[in-house]
């Protein structure tokens, strides 16, 4: 028989596989193409020197060491929660919960200080809310695995609903605890004797941060690549089916998965709390658990790929508030500048994993791919 | 492609190289010539910070964008001397900014929310050489920083000038027969409504301000307060004012800082129910110009002013800084054009004796608790001891507000109002 299949104008195609140095370049077309474009929003918009203000961007993130200090602060708060939330990704389980699993993570940190402060070493205190922090996240994380597991529940819905759950924990922890009365806030715990606080070491305020941190992500790294756990991971992802075919208890792989995810998360919620505001609040998770997900997915589940990309949202935050304050522009000039870049980063994925066929190319290929 | 690839590495190269080029170009800060007064300070070295929770777009912080710059002006303060840093939140972001913002070389920090303070006071402590002003603070004194500031206005007396205001227009509609029985309760005291935002006593001075200010015109009124736990939130102070107003509230105000319940109560007022409203910050009048009566308002060039002269003169400003009608510092907005008749006459009449200090506001005879009048209030009581921080409140009969210090302490809950939500 013979086909007459109209070929369109373009169609996109999967490609098979691209040299990893090309992927990299077309990121960075990606980026370059995003400056571009912002440079030319930016002077059509308020007619400023478009290199200025990335300038003063650059500024903002990095123009002093306590700037730097800061950015780098963020960038590991944002980085842990991307950590968390991997090895559930990996496993396909959508665990858009984080924000509730900082949350719970950081209310248990809030009660440690509150309670135990004072009555112990500051190093045994900041044990004890690690530990406590943890717990609470992996609660919340295993409450959706549990029924996920048990009896199909849609988790995507499960851990939104648990933020939410969260959120009002939080309010009510709020209200408890807040200083002074009726001001609906905690205001800064330990202001004075600064038990439960993060220590500075090497006088560097945040170096505990970046040090708890950076071993998490080691050691998830180790875990997702290495460990039989983390092999065990990526069948149930790849296919629930055949995970069972081979002997995996799925299951079990489940919950334990959202443990871990959940403790990491709750970790994050301690090192919010301890590490860096020292107070509590329906804010403390600020959207970074959302956040965290493109974390996450763009750097497919590489927790070393995870620190550029959580450096580059920090910084475009960071930056996006200096020009507001710099140059007078409100924030949602500031939005638009992130949004181009981010639409450019993520697009940029779809050349690496697909290609555009135009139609003249197709016919001159015609030969040699037609099946 | 390679030739698209290697066009556009040039390009970032360009980039990247006028990036560097155009760095070394920054201007340093222009150093105006100082004026001939020759104050003991030099008033073009003098830089200020200015840490906001929202930016322009909430009537909140555009008053007080509005004064500093009005106060700058005044005091010969140039545009480059202020740095502003919008949307603050009040978590540790707010002691990053104070401390960058001391990096980058300001000597006055002024932040404007109250959630703030904490933050400003562990930014205090760490840099003593930097004076932080902490506006509608509580803790300056309290903390005993010597560089730790607060200020407020006397707000309550503007919003019972507008309570006032009310008053009159609920005197208009009782003499009409627009009174309903829907719109009384059950011993036929006359409903009214408040949109608060959080159960403490700045809402509950200012409401508690209204509700006198109502009741001085109309005696048989009662109030209910709905709280939306946020300064702002739209969403959440419309559906308070239209379930206070299904309620039977005919008179609304406000301390929260968006136009959502007005835009409600002129939506309701065109749909036939009666309903008129006092707002706060912003004139209401664009986006309620029939339901909208008036808006209790702060002129904060009036603090600022004072703060920025006393940069300029190397004087230390005041730990507690409050100021009302008298020093122009707060008042109501234009009248409405549904306002009684009679309005502007009473309304002066009012400012006139709350000026030359003849009308006290909070005035212990004009309420009771539990039916029996106030005779002694523990103003100040932060760590819980019931043992007051400060003096007594109430002196001679009269509560005076804001003298102990700027933030408002009037926490009183009196006969006549229900907090439908508090925590």
């Amino acid at each position: 028989m013979n086909h007459k299949v109209k070929e369109p104008f373009v169609r996109i195609t999967k490609r098979d596989s691209m040299p990893v140095w090309r992927g990299w370049l077309t990121r960075l077309i990606g980026l370059v193409l995003a400056l571009i474009v912002c440079a030319i929003v930016i002077f059509a918009m308020v007619k400023l020197n478009p290199l200025k203000v990335y300038g003063a961007m650059w500024q903002g993130a990095f123009g002093s060491t306590k700037r730097i200090w800061v950015t780098t602060r963020d960038t590991m708060m944002l980085l842990c929660i991307g950590i968390g939330l991997a090895s559930a990704f990996k496993m396909r389980f959508w665990n858009i919960g984080a924000e509730g699993q900082i949350l719970v993570g950081g209310i248990a940190t809030a009660a440690c200080m509150i309670y135990l402060g004072g009555t112990m070493p500051t190093w045994l205190l900041l044990v004890v809310m690690f530990a406590v922090s943890a717990v609470a996240g992996a609660v919340w994380g295993v409450i959706p695995a549990f029924f996920k597991a048990r009896f199909g529940t849609n988790e995507t819905l499960f851990t939104l609903m648990m933020n939410y759950v969260a959120i009002q924990l939080t309010s009510y922890f709020v209200a408890k605890w807040e200083n002074p009365f009726g001001s609906n806030t905690v205001g800064v715990i330990n202001q004075t004797t600064k038990a439960g606080w993060f220590p500075a070491i090497l006088n560097q305020q945040y170096l505990l941060n970046v040090i708890i941190v950076m071993a998490l992500t080691v050691i998830v790294f180790v875990y997702l690549r290495s460990s039989k756990q983390g092999y065990e991971i990526s069948v149930v992802g790849e296919s629930e089916r055949t995970a069972r075919y081979i002997g995996i208890n799925v299951r079990r792989v489940i919950i334990r998965t959202m443990m871990i995810s959940g403790a990491i998360c709750g970790i994050a919620g301690f090192i919010a709390v301890s590490g860096a505001s020292h107070t509590i609040s329906t804010s403390t998770a600020g959207g970074r658990g959302f956040t965290a997900i493109i974390v996450a997915w763009l750097a497919k589940f590489n927790t070393f790929v995870m620190i550029l990309i959580a450096a580059l949202l920090v910084f475009l935050e960071k930056g996006a508030m200096q020009i507001a304050s710099q140059y007078n522009l409100n924030d949602y000039a500031s939005q638009m500048i992130t949004g181009i870049i981010l639409f450019f980063i993520l697009g940029s994925e779809f050349f690496i994993n697909y290609r555009l066929v135009f139609r003249g190319n197709a016919l001159r290929e015609k030969g040699g791919e037609t099946v | 492609m390679k030739k698209v690839i290697a066009l556009l590495l040039a390009l970032t190269l360009v980039f990247a190289l006028a990036a560097c080029g155009t760095k070394t170009e920054e201007p340093s800060a222009a150093p105006a010539a100082s004026d001939d007064a020759s104050p003991a300070v030099d008033v073009s070295a003098i830089k200020i910070g200015v840490i906001l929770v929202h930016d322009e777009n909430t009537g909140y912080d555009f008053a007080h964008i509005e004064g500093i710059k009005k106060a700058a002006a005044a005091v010969g303060i140039a545009d480059d001397q202020i740095i502003w840093k919008y949307n603050v939140t009040e978590d540790e972001t707010c002691y990053d900014t104070a401390t960058d913002l001391v990096e980058q070389g300001c000597t006055y920090i002024f932040s404007d929310s109250y959630g703030h303070q904490s933050y400003m006071l562990q930014a205090a402590e760490e840099n003593p050489d930097v004076t932080f002003v902490s506006m509608t603070g509580d803790n300056a004194a309290l903390s005993k920083l010597p560089n730790l500031k607060n200020a407020f206005n006397y707000t309550f007396e503007s919003r019972y000038v507008s309570g006032v205001v009310a008053g009159m227009k609920l005197a208009e509609l009782v003499a009409d027969g627009k009174v309903a029985d829907k719109n009384k309760n059950a011993d036929g005291t006359i409903k009214i409504g408040y949109v608060g935002a959080y159960p403490y006593a700045e809402v509950v001075s200012g409401y508690t301000a209204f509700y006198l200010g109502v009741k001085s015109i109309v005696e048989n009124v009662s109030m209910s307060v709905s709280y939306t736990n946020s300064w702002y939130d739209p969403t959440a102070e419309a559906e308070a004012a239209n379930a206070l107003v299904s309620d039977g509230c005919i008179i609304l105000s406000q301390h929260a800082d968006s136009t959502g319940a007005p835009s409600a109560c002129e939506a309701l007022l065109k749909s036939g129910t009666e309903i008129y409203c006092v707002g706060y910050n912003v004139d209401m009048l664009s986006v309620a110009p029939t339901s909208a009566l008036t808006s209790a308002q702060n002129d904060w060039s009036v603090y600022y002013t004072y703060a920025f002269n006393c940069a300029a003169k190397g004087e230390e400003i005041a730990t507690d800084w409050a100021a009302g009608y008298e020093q122009g510092a707060v008042m109501i907005s234009a009248l409405g054009a549904s306002c009684a008749a009679g309005t502007d006459a009473k309304v002066a009449e009012v400012e006139a004796a709350l000026k030359d200090g003849t009308l006290n506001v909070f005035d212990c005879s004009k309420f009771t608790v539990d039916g029996k009048p106030v005779t002694s209030y523990l103003a100040i009581d932060t760590n819980g001891d019931w043992a007051g921080d400060t003096g007594e409140a109430i002196t001679d009969g009269i509560f005076s507000e804001s003298t102990l210090r700027s933030a408002p302490y009037f926490g009183i809950r009196i006969d006549g109002i229900t907090e439908l939500n508090a925590q």
